[in-house]
């Protein structure tokens, strides 16, 4: 008989065996405590909408990410990796404020978000942009060319649209009440269905 | 420079490039938790299951690469089994008495097929030598790997897992 054979064979059979013990579980509770140790640059959670599941991201100083499915959640993740710290971490329980305004709203029973936002993923001029657009009130449209004026330069109407298209954080910063000059819906970076369906939400028919 | 795959990050400017922690911990966890239900007993696993990952999030931004993440969570895990292997030790043991290693763990380490007797023999040998047949065997590493987890050259490698191997096949004739 081969004891050599045999004592490997059974010392492979532990790289495939049974073993006791729920590794899913342990992970879930390591990425709780990683959450609530602040150990977590950035932590994430997927909330369910009426507009399919969201990908919300956030950092200790707020609201970081709100991408739309078509994003590639993934790809979104990759790129928060790179972009602000490696370590991002799922814990849901660190986003139970983001879901419940975002479910308030699609409710009909929020008018505007209360949410701190964490500007680290946008430049200065989007980031003007972004908090004009953060002033338009539930309900109301406005224009790329407004929108420009507000941020401090009438002219940039095309930045305008750049930055807004490049908003992280949809939804919670409006950019679906901006629109073209001449009535049109102009574009949305969740898609123009996702733009009609939240301003039928708020009541605007477009 | 074109995405290589959905799990590659684009490049930070110092050049590493790490998946977000989450995907690497999930693509990671059943690789150390059984390897830690190997090497630190089903009791301890968990607890060391969490001190590993504790510590390689951490350490995660300040990594070099991210060519050997499954060889360097192995190490962090190889590392946290003998700290939970001493602290069991101890604690029956008065401190002043020498290093006795530490008392298996119950047979039933794994469930049915595997030979409970033969994993608690592996858990006997002294670290380094307990260190090359687990992460062999259970960590399925190449030994320039498990050299690196083990801080010694490959040589050395090679030879604590040859001794480790030779000593359990010897308890296996006897």
């Amino acid at each position: 008989m081969n004891v050599d054979h045999e004592l490997e064979t059974m010392l492979e059979a532990a790289a495939t065996a049974p073993i006791t013990g729920d590794p899913a579980r342990a992970a879930a509770r390591f990425a709780d405590r990683a959450g609530a140790e602040g150990l977590a640059d950035v932590v994430y959670a997927t909330v369910d909408s009426p507009l399919g599941p969201l990908l919300a991201a956030a950092t200790p100083r707020g609201l970081v990410r709100l991408a739309y499915d078509h994003n590639d959640f993934d790809a979104v993740l990759d790129r928060l990796a790179a972009r602000i710290s490696p370590r991002v971490i799922e814990a849901p329980g660190r986003l139970d404020e983001v879901r419940r305004e975002l479910e308030d709203y699609f409710a009909g029973e929020r008018r505007r978000f209360e949410l701190a936002i964490d500007w680290a993923l946008v430049g200065p001029f989007a980031r003007r942009v972004l908090e004009a657009t953060a002033g338009i009130s539930y309900g109301d449209l406005s224009t790329y060319k407004e929108v420009a004026a507000r941020a401090g330069n009438p002219r940039a109407s095309r930045a305008t649209g750049n930055a807004l298209g490049a908003n992280p954080v949809p939804i919670v910063v409006p950019c679906h009440r901006v629109v073209r000059t001449g009535g049109g819906l102009g574009g949305y970076t969740g898609g123009l269905d996702n733009k009609r369906a939240l301003l039928a939400i708020e009541g605007v028919e477009a | 420079m074109a995405r290589m795959s959905r799990g590659t990050a684009r490049a930070r400017s110092d050049g590493v490039e790490l998946p977000p922690f989450q995907r690497f911990l999930d693509m990671h966890r059943d690789t150390v938790y059984r390897y830690l239900v190997f090497a630190a007993g089903p009791e301890e696993a968990d607890d060391a299951f969490q001190e590993t990952f504790m510590a390689a999030l951490r350490a995660y931004p300040t990594l070099r690469g991210a060519e050997n993440l499954r060889g360097w969570i192995l190490k962090i895990a190889h590392n946290k089994a003998i700290d939970a292997a001493r602290a069991r030790g101890r604690r029956p043991v008065p401190v002043a008495e020498p290093p006795e290693l530490p008392e298996p763990p119950a047979a039933a380490a794994t469930s049915d097929g595997m030979d409970a007797e033969l994993w608690s023999r592996v858990r006997e040998l002294p670290p380094k030598q307990r260190g090359a047949v687990l992460l062999r065997f259970v960590g399925d590493l190449e030994h320039a790997q498990i050299a690196r987890a083990l801080d010694c050259s490959e040589e050395a490698a090679r030879r604590n897992l040859h001794v480790g191997l030779q000593r359990l096949r010897e308890e296996w004739t006897r």
